[in-house]
């Protein structure tokens, strides 16, 4: 097991390696570079001659990727052409914001997805079961960054429940209890999709697994219907769940990047959107590779724990 | 089973509703002021930066040797006391305010004022490392700055410039503590010290600046004990935070959310406009527009009331000039915008011999200054439709569209958006519509018009050392300009703001800086 958590640990090297190139070219492809943004109306050739010297712009591109790629292993991401200081703090910065938005959706939405879907699941064609597939659908159709503003205008502003935008308040705020209130809309907002999409998956692996040979034979021997569903339907179905929960951790890491803006949550997502219209390919590109890892290594994670759940599957 | 998830539901809203009562019952201190920014400044170095919003916090923070006087685009005193310009308009001597100090306790002196200028144009300084300055050229004319005594410095041009104090005035030329950016270096945007009413506190990633008042300031002391600028990119999110209390001011208010605000007793709407032209660059080199008629007949055929009124709600003013009105001892006050005369541009039209080709017209997704770019190129597009001229809208995304624009309109477009927003009447016109700012010279005359007699007035008002000399050499200018229609003259944009109404002594100031020394509630 450990020998197959280290070579999937080394394997992300290439698949980093791989995305900070294209990202790098990617990004040399855009008209227009952090000198243009930088001067906007005043980007004479002059200028931008200079500014691009001053930034180090005017080097040749693959010369600029080995610059990058030498610093990088000695642990420095470079520095913002647009921010001024160096890509790690910026990144660092952002790096727990996101991952407690994300963090919290996931919870989120594996906790009330896999709920819904037990529930359908056991009330099949029953009211329970349409109003569950009603709500999910409606869930997983909705764009969130516009759920997001709606959620704000409800609880936000008409009932002044939750606080419009930020992760604290401005003055004497960054307590347990400030932090969690900002939370609660962004993270909501961010959960629906994958909640439906946990929930519709539960429901449907539930509805096969509770067909199957050995369900009927625990009820004929006399077991009650709560350990039934629990222990041996539930945690039958776990083991198609949980690998859908780490692709699912990718789709809200993107989708964080709507809900931070709707949201101003200090994350990576809304850095990247910044960085990517200034065109700062130095930050894209920190922002980029730490967002890949995580999610290389969240994946990593997700398998092993299926090992744990299903000792049929060995690693 | 059932029971423990509803136990656990329960539980859950329980502890989220007791947090809400704990987040509303809490009264906010009113010796703070919130204000809504439209996104994280890039950095707090005045040398370093070029967008208006980190401009808005730096003026509270830095001073300068000169500033716009209130409520107007006139330089008057500032660190500086007084100055003297010599008669041939290439030496300016400046006598300091004296008893100074930096927010780091170091004296504001000669020595600093030659560090601050040296640091940006000299390339062997030994702090130029901690740029790039990439507004250094608005002192390129200037060869030396010298120290004479403590409190006078002289500065040797190699020309004479006259823009020079208006530049002087904008956030460029704000004065840095000099032993701050020895101590900081390149860290000296995330660390600033200046001498403003306002001295830097904390700044949290993307979250928030803290400044706080400046207990040992020269001037009148701030009214607010501090002012937290928050940056809120998206225009609804700062609409809504308004609303819920949750900011005391925000700039650059959506249109559409203007008129919810006015309607509301508990805010006060402010307008202001500002040295801001938005226009449409048309091709003088190729294509249709090389004929005068057909360039008037635009003029004549798009409802430029209708624009600002409908498309912008009222947040501008019709152009008819390449100097805003705000420029107010500038502008030439006998120019009247071209009319919405549709028959008269149909006439044009046929004078010009346009037989129905396709027009071009490069249309920004949205970007600095630009406004609603999108929809007033449809409606545009809809006026001269009106007139029969066939033109064909190509959008693109902001840099992209600078870059395509910028190397000019040749072999590209017929016509293209562009909005300018500047600190001295010269920058525009010197800039994009002289025959030497060709985009193949390195301006940004991307129309490629070319009038000598509009060079020389440009090139004379340079030279000229008071500001009634200029100010009649402009008007002669502009008045050419209006003639020959080398744009469509579109709209003066009237930035906004909305505060909390028991907000006291605040104003916009024409050029669009956040003076917020004497604000208080």
């Amino acid at each position: 097991m450990y020998r197959y958590i280290a070579r999937r640990l080394v394997m992300m090297v290439p698949v980093l390696l791989g995305i900070s190139i294209i990202v790098f070219f990617i990004m040399e492809l855009i008209p227009g570079d952090a000198a243009q943004a930088i001067l906007g109306s005043y980007a004479t050739p002059e200028n931008l001659a200079r500014v691009r010297r001053e930034l180090g712009l005017d080097q040749p591109l693959v010369h600029r990727y080995f610059i990058w790629l030498g610093n990088i292993l000695q642990g420095d991401l470079g520095r913002s052409y647009i921010l001024q200081r160096p890509v790690l703090d910026e990144v660092l910065d952002r790096l727990g914001p996101t991952m407690l938005l994300a963090g919290t959706s996931l919870m989120l939405a594996a906790l009330f997805g896999m709920f819904a879907g037990v529930v359908a699941a056991i009330k099949q064609f029953r009211w329970q079961d349409g109003l569950l597939t009603t709500v999910v659908l409606i869930g997983i159709s909705t764009p969130s960054f516009w759920l997001g503003l709606m959620l704000t205008l409800v609880f936000a502003v008409e009932l002044g429940w939750f606080p419009v935008s930020g992760m604290s308040r401005v003055v004497g705020g960054g307590g347990i209890g400030d932090i969690l209130h900002h939370l609660v809309l962004p993270s909501v907002s961010l959960a629906i999709v994958a909640t439906g999409v946990i929930a519709r998956l539960t429901r449907s692996t539930m509805l096969e697994v509770l067909r199957r040979d050995f369900i009927r034979s625990a009820r004929a021997k006399g077991l009650n219907e709560r350990s039934v569903i629990l222990k041996h339907a539930y945690k039958n179905a776990l083991v198609s769940i949980i690998p859908v929960l780490g692709i699912q951790t990718g789709f809200v890491i993107g989708g964080a990047v709507y809900i931070e803006t709707v949201f101003q949550w200090p994350g990576i997502g809304r850095m990247l959107v910044g960085a990517i219209q200034q065109r700062d390919i130095l930050l894209v590109q920190g922002g980029v590779v730490v967002i890949a890892a995580l999610y290389v290594i969240i994946n990593l994670i997700v398998d092993v724990l299926q090992s744990v759940v299903d000792p049929r599957i060995t690693v | 089973m059932r029971k423990t998830m509803l136990f656990v539901l329960m539980l859950v809203l329980a502890g989220s509703a007791h947090v809400f009562a704990g987040g509303a019952a809490e009264a906010e201190e009113r010796d703070t002021l919130v204000v809504g920014q439209i996104a994280e400044p890039n950095a707090l170095d005045p040398h370093t930066v070029t967008a208006v919003n980190d401009f808005r916090i730096l003026v509270n923070v830095y001073e300068g040797l000169v500033q716009f006087a209130d409520g107007s685009l006139a330089v008057e005193p500032a660190l500086a006391e007084e100055w003297d310009v010599s008669e041939d308009g290439l030496t300016y001597t400046f006598y300091l305010r004296e008893g100074v100090r930096f927010h780091d306790g170091t004296d504001f002196n000669a020595e600093a004022v030659k560090f601050n200028f040296d640091r940006m144009l000299d390339e062997d300084h030994p702090y130029h490392h901690t740029g790039p300055f990439p507004l250094a050229f608005f002192f390129s004319a200037i060869d030396e700055v010298t120290a004479v005594d403590d409190y006078t410095v002289r500065m040797e041009l190699s020309e004479p410039f006259a823009p020079l104090l208006s530049n002087l005035a904008y956030p460029t030329g704000l004065m840095v503590s000099p032993s701050a950016v020895e101590e900081h270096g390149e860290e000296f945007g995330r660390n600033p010290v200046g001498t403003g009413p306002f001295q830097f506190v904390e700044w949290v990633s993307n979250t928030q600046v803290t400044i706080e008042a400046n207990d040992d300031y020269w001037g009148s002391p701030a009214g607010m004990e501090r002012i937290v600028f928050r940056p809120v990119t998206d225009g609804n999110t700062r609409v809504n935070e308004m609303l819920s209390g949750g900011l005391d001011l925000i700039v650059e208010v959506p249109p559409d959310s203007l008129a919810r605000f006015r309607q509301d007793d508990s805010f006060t709407v402010y307008e202001q406009d500002g040295p801001h032209v938005w226009f449409l660059i048309l091709n003088l080199r190729e294509g249709p527009f090389t004929d005068h008629a057909l360039r008037q007949a635009v003029n004549y055929a798009v409802d430029k009331e209708s624009l600002v009124e409908n498309v912008l709600q009222g947040t501008a003013t019709v152009a008819d000039s390449p100097i805003a009105p705000a420029f107010d001892w500038a502008y030439n006050e006998d120019l009247a915008p071209y009319p919405y005369d549709p028959d008269r541009a149909r006439e044009l039209v046929e004078q010009s011999g346009y037989d129905g080709e396709e027009i071009v017209f490069y249309v920004t997704e949205g970007g600095s200054g630009m406004l609603d770019p999108i929809p007033m190129g449809t409606a545009i597009q809809a006026d001269l439709a009106d007139i029969g001229l066939e033109v064909s809208i190509e959008t693109f995304e902001w840099n992209t569209f600078l870059d395509e624009v910028n190397a000019g309109l040749e072999g590209r477009a017929d016509m293209a958006q562009m909005a300018w927003m500047t600190n001295d009447p010269d920058t525009l016109p010197y800039l994009t519509l002289r025959t030497e700012a060709f985009p193949e010279d390195g301006g940004f005359n991307s129309g490629y018009y070319s009038n000598s007699e509009v060079d020389g007035l440009l090139e004379a008002a340079r030279q000229a050392t008071t500001e009634e000399e200029r100010a009649a050499l402009y008007r002669e200018m502009q008045e050419i300009v209006y003639e020959d229609a080398p744009w469509l003259f579109v709209g003066n944009w009237v930035q906004n703001a909305v505060a909390v109404a028991d907000l006291q002594n605040f104003r916009l100031q024409p050029s669009f800086f956040l003076e917020l020394g004497e604000v208080s509630f």
